[in-house]
């Protein structure tokens, strides 16, 4: 359980970083909390020859909060943004969502960036960029462009970033202030990634619901005019859109009923 | 920027519980392994090795972290806390190591240094903490001994409504 040798290049600023990514290619690997690379190393599923630590740039901890929404650095914590004191005023979901991810210790080194960018089909921050329809920004040698959610989640741990691209940034928008929100999740124990994980908003006769643990990648499917009566229909079709895989968490049958269920709960107490 | 090349030992300092701290670590190294074997720190305890049991937990900058999901080289120049640096200056238990004791809080000890650096933090901000709270911030931390009860008892008695909070 000890890493295979690899050398540490550490940038002061954003530019060095790009120029070092772009330098080593394949060998290269951007290291940011390091709560989801590092056992990864650990246990040699990865083994590249060079780290490049982003976790100290200053550049990259930029964290604003604003009724536009939150914009979250790529060195900036789960840690720092959950104690941030506007975001229970402005983000609300996005709060009460970071309450499920891992535990006080890993979100106090884990950022929302390295979350978004390592792409566990269950991870909570991906499905909350996916159902606010938020943005993330990348940047190389070559310049810098920003993907909305659903250009950059490409599939299971795989996004549409390019070799020799940093995430620099991401953007969650916020909620319009007549809409009402919902988040459950059902794990195996307080803080493991979920089986299923869903958040809901409903606003001005429009219900979106958005699924993290079944496919590959975040589902966000939206409904207008759902009547209560519609609702078991509608996540039927949506559970069986999805599909799922059996791993040796659940069952592709068993995220496909939690969705009925969860879903249902989730959705009325969100109307109601 | 700076370059630690592999294959060769590169200085590390940090401050360890109050005091300044030298050795000398490949990059690969993790910060778990570096306090342990690299400056006989033994107290911090190894479990899984890879963020799950949180045997390995320490303060750095006042915050909670897995040591072993931490390079030991991403210390550099930071202030680590370890459970050898809970006691008080006169060698005794703190407020929490002693309400571990009183509340039979530990079998064979292996998770009490990683549940202790967890409540430390939240013994540092001086805030107090309901019972749900408590059990949530310790649900990165394995005990397969006691069944959590005594735990979650002897951070009660420190960090709850009627507790005594740590001084820092
Ligand atoms: C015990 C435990 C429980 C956990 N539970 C949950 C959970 O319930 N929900 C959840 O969502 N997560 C969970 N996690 C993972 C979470 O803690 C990680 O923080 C997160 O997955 C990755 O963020 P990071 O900053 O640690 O990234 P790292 O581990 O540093 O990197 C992860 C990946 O993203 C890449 N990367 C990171 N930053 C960038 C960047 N700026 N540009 C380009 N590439 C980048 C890395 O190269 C690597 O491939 C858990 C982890 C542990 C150890
Ligand atoms: S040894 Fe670090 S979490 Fe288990
Ligand atoms: S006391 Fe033995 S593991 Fe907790």
């Amino acid at each position: 359980m000890k890493p295979a040798p690899f050398s540490i290049h550490i940038p002061d600023t954003i530019d060095e970083a790009v120029a070092c990514l772009a330098e080593h290619g394949e060998e290269a690997r951007v290291i940011a909390g390091g709560q989801s690379l590092m056992a990864m190393l650990n246990m040699r599923l990865a083994e590249p020859s060079i780290l490049v630590d982003v976790s100290r740039l200053a550049d990259l901890k930029k964290l604003e909060i604003g009724p536009d929404g939150l914009t979250v650095g790529a060195a900036t914590t789960q840690a720092e943004v959950f104690h941030h004191p506007d975001l229970a005023t402005h983000m609300p979901l996005v709060r009460e969502a970071l309450t499920h991810v891992g535990h006080i210790q890993t979100r106090n080194r884990g950022t929302v960036c390295g979350s978004l960018c390592h792409a566990d089909p269950s991870a909570e921050m991906p499905l909350l960029l996916a159902t606010l329809g938020g943005t993330v920004t990348l940047q190389s040698s070559s310049g810098t462009r920003t993907l909305s959610a659903s250009e950059f989640q490409t599939g299971l741990l795989e996004t549409a970033k390019q070799q020799g691209e940093l995430c620099i940034s991401a953007h969650f928008p916020s909620l319009p202030s007549s809409a009402r929100w919902g988040f459950r999740e059902i794990a195996r124990r307080d803080g493991d990634f979920a089986i299923v994980a869903m958040a809901c908003i409903a606003d001005k006769g429009t219900v979106r619901l958005g699924v993290g643990g079944v496919s590959d990648a975040p589902t966000v499917e939206e409904w207008s005019d759902l009547s209560t009566a519609d609702i078991p229909d509608a996540l039927n079709r949506l559970a069986w859109k999805m599909g799922g895989t059996d791993d040796i968490h659940a069952s592709a049958r068993y995220r496909r009923e939690l969705v009925r269920r969860i879903g249902q709960k989730l959705i009325e107490e969100t109307l109601s | 920027m700076k370059v630690l090349q592999h294959g060769q030992k590169h200085s590390v300092e940090f401050t360890l519980n109050g005091e300044e701290v030298e050795g000398f670590a490949e990059p690969r190294m993790l910060l778990s392994d570096f306090l342990r074997h690299e400056i006989g720190a033994t107290g911090t305890h190894v479990g899984c090795e890879h963020g799950v049991c949180g045997a390995c937990t320490v303060m750095m900058d006042g915050k909670a972290v897995r040591s072993c999901l931490t390079l030991a080289h991403q210390a550099e120049g930071r202030e680590i806390r370890t459970i050898e640096g809970l006691e008080t200056p006169d060698h005794e238990f703190n407020d929490l190591q002693q309400a571990f004791h009183e509340n039979f809080a530990l079998q064979c000890g292996y998770c009490t240094p990683g549940m202790l650096m967890t409540l430390s933090e939240l013994a540092s901000t001086g805030k107090r903490y309901t019972e749900a709270e408590v059990r949530d911030a310790l649900s990165g931390n394995i005990c397969r001994c006691t069944g959590y009860k005594e735990i979650v008892d002897a951070a009660m008695a420190v960090l709850g409504d009627k507790g005594q909070v740590a001084a820092e």
